[in-house]
């Protein structure tokens, strides 16, 4: 990936501004890692290396909490992310035929990025909100009682 | 609360008024007079439900039907065809899924029934979760007041051990007693943890709570951190619940405008204050110590007990850990004691469970009934019986850490020690009810996906197993299972238990050992025949994994 040192200052500005805003405890790494991946859509190598310095955390630490958690990225992620839930309740509701509607009409598998960069496509666990399954959420909107058929209209919504 | 067949609820806000929701109102009023319904339908005003171009609204449960917009003129029409003669008025209804996000907490109240025993979610669906005063107004923070003016910290431990409470994240642990082992330490700094990472597939219960009354669970642990001396407390939500994070945020804020957190609340020497840490997407951050490490800002992997949390919990402080539904009994029990608790459930268990209803029934959703209750019940008279006519196979019970059982145990009481005796656990309240068009192997890969996923990977028992069972549940799936790979699933599953460092890994076996118990010739068509009797496994003879 090609690095822009333009962006690369802006990432570092804003990792330092949210270290001044919330505190260098280790205890704020989760929330400054939340911030950090909802502006930027993932966690960049920049991003790792400025908080280990603001912070005074070794970068192996940032990194390994930063993969270990599954809403957030390490790598750079389509306009928009869909997260189909792939638990029990959501399997038993009929999710697998719109899991496989799904792929087939975005030709991606699951953890894979558009070529356009429009789409990331993901399963979740559980989203909570199993009464409506299946279920699936693009972005921050969340679409309830799913049917195979009406993924192209679902899509369409999007730019 | 007098039993009511239907409540009907009209909305409030400023734009129905503008709107003639008054008028609504009043008319309703006569028109259920007019049939004589007045002592079977409640009716009341509630605010909070802002879908702009279809105010007024008029809601009805059980059947959870939303009528929009309704003019004073549609009311007898609605109040004859649908509350008299049980009929929906299609053409006023709108759907929910046309409704804000804001009202979503409204679902809660789809398929109520008078018979439920709601004191969890009493609030939840009838007040405005925004507004403190509308909580204070339902008795919010009498239960505080008598506890800090009229009671020790003593007597507020002892009150809910007396109660019988039981954990309600699954593991049904007294809280009482996990508040004494709390209070009984020397330390200067103790913490009050309410775990809302809420994960386990199938739940959504304690959303629910947050989402529509999330003022009980501040003052719930308010009343925990005075029994117990601790002056800081944690609500970890999980990082999907948006509004849930933002609904406790608020009422954080507004709790602490009144008086009721911080410094020397009600006058007295209590000084409490509560953060909101938001989890990140890890199932395993439900375990107590996993969550700790997590709000210490490290990777969720559970720690090795002992020492509990009670007694090196959060920044190896003295910590009781409490769950959502567990918290939200608390004001109830300080207001009417232990022994009206204990007047609900069953001697062992006493109070009410909150399950959510899902899969293979005509209505799912969420109810909250008394310890006890059986499965048959619970699909006849809240699930609206199966689907399509369907016959009950499989339930699964607590989510994916729960039990498989088969239709044979639906008459056990759903409650801890009954439950226990026949080897089953309650969980978290999922009930996922499965026909039989679902496969037993399918349905266990799914788990086992799960598992696979969520492992923290800090142990191999759990990291590997898991694992190995997948593709093992995979390769039968595919038809080229073998009967020696059912012993391999049965020993995976007794490791699994055995041998792993916490929960997760110690439940991640059970589906295994459910399906060999209660469905052994269905694998087995899979192995020996390699035939899938429901015909969900692709049982194409590819072998997708070698395993050696």
């Amino acid at each position: 990936m090609k690095v822009d040192i333009k962006e690369s200052e802006s990432v570092r500005e804003f990792v330092r501004s949210l270290v001044i805003e919330k505190g260098y405890e280790k205890a704020e790494l989760i929330p400054i890692l939340h911030e950090i991946n909802g502006e930027y859509g993932y966690i960049s190598d920049v991003a790792i290396k400025e908080l280990s310095a603001r912070m005074n955390i070794p970068t192996s630490h940032i990194y390994s909490v930063a993969t270990f958690y599954r809403m957030f990225s390490t790598d750079p992620r389509g306009r928009h992310v869909i997260q189909f839930c792939e638990s029990a309740p959501c399997h038993v509701a009929g999710g697998r035929l719109v899991w496989e509607k799904l792929q087939e009409v975005l030709g991606l598998e699951n953890g894979e990025t558009s070529e356009d960069e429009k789409w990331s496509l993901l399963t979740t666990s559980c989203l909570g909100v199993c009464g409506v399954g299946p279920v699936l959420v693009i972005d921050h909107d969340i679409y309830g009682n799913v049917s195979p058929e009406q993924i192209p209209g679902i899509l369409d919504n999007y730019e | 609360m007098k039993a009511t067949r239907s409540m009907v609820l009209v909305s409030s806000d400023k734009e129905s008024l503008d709107r003639g929701a008054l008028e609504v109102f009043s008319t309703l009023q006569k028109q259920i007079a007019a049939f004589g319904l007045e002592e079977e339908i409640s009716l009341s005003m509630i605010s909070d439900v802002s879908k702009k171009a279809q105010n007024p609204l008029v809601l009805v449960y059980p059947e959870a039907v939303i009528y929009g917009s309704v003019t004073p003129d549609d009311v007898p029409h609605i109040v004859e065809e649908h509350l008299y003669k049980g009929r929906v008025v299609e053409e006023k209804q709108i759907s929910p899924f046309d409704l804000s996000g804001n009202i979503a907490w409204l679902t809660a109240r789809k398929g109520t029934l008078p018979a439920e025993n709601r004191i969890v979610l009493k609030n939840v669906g009838l007040i405005d979760p925004e507004s403190i005063d509308d909580y204070i107004i339902n008795q919010g923070y009498e239960a505080l007041g008598t506890v800090l003016k009229e009671m020790t910290p003593e007597e507020t431990v002892k009150i809910i051990k007396d109660s019988g409470l039981q954990g309600r994240g699954g593991a049904g642990f007294p809280t009482g007693l996990k508040w004494q082992f709390v209070a009984a330490t020397k330390s200067e700094k103790k913490y009050v943890i309410c775990n809302a990472d809420e994960s386990e597939p199938g739940t959504f219960k304690d959303r629910l709570v947050l989402e529509g009354d999330p003022h009980a669970i501040i003052e719930a642990m308010t009343i925990a951190a005075y029994a117990v001396g601790a002056d800081e407390g944690f609500v970890y939500i999980r990082g999907e619940y948006g509004l849930a994070i933002s609904r406790m945020a608020k009422a954080i804020q507004q709790a602490r405008e009144y008086g009721l957190l911080g410094d020397n609340i009600f006058g007295t020497d209590l000084s409490f204050d509560i953060h909101i840490h938001a989890g990140a997407g890890a199932y395993i951050c439900g375990e107590e110590t996993a969550l700790i490490e997590s709000i210490e800002g490290n990777r969720g992997e559970p720690r090795s007990r002992p020492p509990y949390p009670t007694t090196a919990g959060l920044w190896q402080k003295p910590t009781t850990v409490n769950n959502v539904e567990t918290l939200a009994n608390i004001p109830a029990i300080i207001r009417n004691g232990a022994d009206w608790y204990k007047s609900f459930g069953t001697p062992s268990s006493p109070g009410t469970k909150v399950y959510t209803i899902l899969g293979n029934v005509n209505v799912t959703g969420l109810i909250e009934v008394p310890m006890g209750i059986t499965l048959r019940e619970v699909i006849a008279i809240y699930g609206k019986g199966m689907k399509n006519g369907g016959r009950l196979k499989l339930a699964q019970t607590g989510g994916s850490s729960g039990s498989i059982i088969p239709a044979s145990l639906q008459d056990t009481p759903m409650d801890f020690d009954s439950y226990n005796k026949v080897g089953v656990s309650l969980g978290s309240g999922a009930l996922l009810i499965g026909d039989e068009n679902v496969c037993v192997v399918d349905l266990a890969k799914v788990l086992l996906n799960f598992f696979r996923e969520e492992s923290c990977g800090k142990c191999n028992p759990c990291r590997i197993g898991n694992n190995r069972a997948y593709e093992t549940l995979v390769n039968i799936s595919e038809g080229i299972g073998t009967l020696k790979d059912l012993d391999d699933l049965m020993m995976l599953s007794n490791q699994l238990y055995e041998l792993s460092n916490c929960g997760l890994g110690q439940t991640a076996g059970s589906p295994l050992h459910d399906i060999l118990a209660h469905f052994r010739a269905e694998v087995e068509a899979h192995v020996k025949l390699k035939v899938c009797p429901t015909g969900v496994c692709p049982m194409s003879g590819r072998r997708v994994y070698q395993i050696i």
